[in-house]
């Protein structure tokens, strides 16, 4: 019987068959954080149980460290660091910690230390963990109980999701990268339209994607609410796995007559780039239009609708190249990878930040930061006016750390989230790409990448 | 937990709350699961001051200590932060109806005897209407898997596992363990190339 490339990843990790529908599920690799994992390592300890196989375990400091290297973690931090430095060196676990070159965001992390192949599960306490799929993996977020239960049993208890597929086919136009793909498919599914469903990306347009582009869509395809995210496996997922596991990969893929619960089309033409205006990722619109009216008019939406405006301070009918910033964040585990930094280092060289913003670059890793350092990206981020940070976190995308923005300040960030309250108690997000985020970061007000790009006649 | 929760139900009608909302970061820089009922939708209920905000619903007397949650449609998108159940755990909110909830927030409400009962989109906002005026009585029962108040009943969407699973508040992972002869022999079958082994 014709099977999804999920229904495969599936069935090849099913350890056992459970009441009512559900199964467990064998977890290849587990990562941690210093966040949702300390709770999870407290449930052993009542429990009086040990960890199953530790070496199938990562953990990582990410979410909570300051990113400037001279900043002392405060107290809070440092609990939470020191914490999974015991939790880890009770239980024999691998962490890459401050000041480690392999430490950085998890989901960069992993990927660049040859930890994930095609055909693997991965498991970890974030719900950016849908990353995976990029290399045909299946990779899906967890709540802290589930971290115990995979740390104790190396499994999780699971049901199977419903199979969606969204096919984008032809050529993407100049200035339109993964990012504009993947906001412009949360536009259009919606915020919890994957609900239940794994959604595997197909098409050419995604074919023709690097391994980066393809984390990017993957990473970001939790806000439509895709539990797991997926794409075929090729020889470009092939040459992007590292380390031992490179020489023993197996091709994943569906079979061509695989049956899909959900098909969602989309012509990659119709694609330009996109900024989120409101408070939950599929409020985006080109940057060439305005904050848009209401398009289903029924009370909830416009509440919705009206509470989205009133917090972003903004109108319809505004064009979203009159707003002004004050802020730019490059950064994340959405896009903080080598090639995001290229991309915004295009647009920044020699050219400066507008006066009286403040833009930050945060690498995923800092292995990332060494490489962008040996190109010489990091002089380009900083004659722009760019503060390029040593240590790399998640910094200014959920503002755990002491990158927070202040009440009203406007953010141009190259994040997954413009969540209320997101990047600091009553802080306003706009999401786009690293390289729009340098646009604005230049203009002071969101501004269209391709007036740079134009420039140079690419 | 009991198959019945039968309790004072409240109205957060908004679409899309996300985790962030409902238990926002500064609480999550701790190590312990305790403390979190002031954390949550803490943003909403208080000004930066601290002060109380009289119009949020969960500080309007009409909606005061509700034990049942009435929401929006994708209820607990975004964060996979475990913190946001135990808040609302801690808060006194034993059941949350709505249309749709997101998975790991799902997930989440199930390990820790949250039920969240997903109804149809008519009649939550049936349901939503019934409370306008002020809090009211509603059950929601697991065991029929329905939702009921005044007159009316709404039908749950759950599956068999979540349900029996909230009833009869099993230990996962030692249930799990049961299985363990089964992992062993699953993991010795396992190709090679799957068989990580993270580098120190």
């Amino acid at each position: 019987m014709s099977r999804t490339l999920y229904d495969k990843l599936v069935d090849s990790h099913k350890v056992q068959d459970l009441p009512d529908g559900e199964m467990l599920l064998y977890v290849d690799l587990h990562v941690m954080n210093e966040y949702t994992s300390p709770q999870a390592f407290s449930g052993l300890d009542e429990k009086g149980l040990s960890v199953w196989r530790p070496e199938a375990h990562l953990a990582v400091v990410d979410h909570v460290n300051a990113t400037r290297s001279s900043v002392a973690p405060d107290a809070e931090s440092k609990l939470l660091i020191d914490n999974l430095s015991n939790n880890c060196k009770r239980h024999q676990i691998a962490l890459y910690g401050l000041g480690d070159p392999r430490q950085g965001i998890e989901h960069v992390v992993v990927p660049e230390q040859g930890l994930v192949a095609p055909g693997m599960v991965i498991a970890c306490g974030d719900s950016h963990t849908t990353t995976y799929g990029a290399f045909g993996a299946l990779g899906f977020g967890i709540g802290t109980s589930e971290v115990e239960h995979v740390l104790a049993t190396q499994t999780i208890r699971y049901r199977r999701m419903k199979n969606m597929r969204v096919n984008i086919n032809g050529a993407l136009a100049p200035g339109v990268g993964a990012k504009d793909i993947i906001m412009k498919v949360v536009q259009l599914v919606g915020a919890g339209g994957a609900n239940g469903y794994a959604v595997e990306f197909a098409g050419d347009t995604i074919r023709a994607q690097s391994i980066t582009g393809r984390m990017t869509i993957c990473n970001m395809a939790v806000e439509l609410g895709a539990r797991a995210a997926l794409i075929a496996s090729d020889e470009v997922s092939k040459a992007a796995v590292k380390g031992d596991i490179a020489n023993t990969v197996a091709v994943w893929e569906s079979d061509s007559d695989a049956q899909f619960d959900r098909e969602v089309d989309l012509a990659a033409g119709d694609i330009a780039p996109l900024v989120s205006w409101g408070t939950s990722p599929d409020q985006s619109v080109a940057v060439n239009e305005c904050v848009p009216e209401i398009d289903t008019p029924t009370p909830k939406a416009q509440e919705s609708h009206a509470r989205a405006l009133q917090y972003m301070g903004l109108s319809v009918g505004t064009q979203l190249t009159e707003i002004a910033i004050d802020r730019a964040f490059i950064g994340s585990c959405t896009n903080s990878r080598i090639e995001d930094l290229r991309a915004a280092a295009k647009v920044l060289k020699g050219r400066k930040v507008a006066e009286g913003i403040t833009a930050i670059v945060v690498p995923g890793s800092n292995l990332t930061r060494m490489i962008a350092e040996s190109e010489g990206l990091d002089k380009v981020f900083r004659e722009a006016g760019f503060d390029w940070r040593e240590q790399s976190g998640c910094s200014m995308c959920l503002a755990m750390n002491d990158d927070i923005a202040m009440d009203g300040e406007r953010v141009a960030s190259s994040t997954n989230r413009n969540f209320e309250g997101r990047q600091g108690r009553g802080a306003r997000t706009h999401l786009m790409s690293p390289a729009m985020v340098a646009a604005a970061a230049i203009k002071g007000r969101i501004a269209d990448v391709r007036e740079y790009l134009n420039e140079e006649g690419s | 937990m009991p198959s019945m929760v039968k309790g004072l139900a409240a109205p957060f009608p908004l679409s899309n709350v996300d985790t962030d909302v409902i238990m926002p970061k500064r609480f999550l820089r701790t190590i312990t699961r305790e403390g979190l009922a002031d954390g949550v939708m803490a943003d909403l209920r208080f000004n930066a001051e601290g002060e109380v905000r009289p119009e949020f619903f969960l500080n309007r007397i009409e909606y005061a200590n509700p034990s049942i949650l009435v929401v929006g449609d994708n209820f607990g998108c975004g964060s996979s932060r475990e913190h946001a159940v135990w808040g609302l755990k801690q808060l006194g909110i034993q059941a949350i109806v709505g249309t749709s909830f997101a998975g790991i927030f799902y997930d989440n409400a199930r390990k820790n005897v949250l039920a969240l009962a997903g109804i149809e989109p008519e009649l939550r906002d049936a349901l939503l209407k019934h409370l306008e005026q002020g809090a009211q009585t509603v059950t929601v029962d697991l065991e029929a898997k329905t939702v009921v108040w005044g007159e009316q009943a709404a039908p749950i969407a759950m599956d068999a596992a979540t349900q029996q699973s909230l009833i009869s508040e099993r230990d996962d992972v030692s249930d799990t363990l049961r299985f363990s002869e089964q992992i062993k022999t699953f993991e010795q079958k396992q190709p090679a190339a799957l068989r990580v082994k993270v580098p120190t």
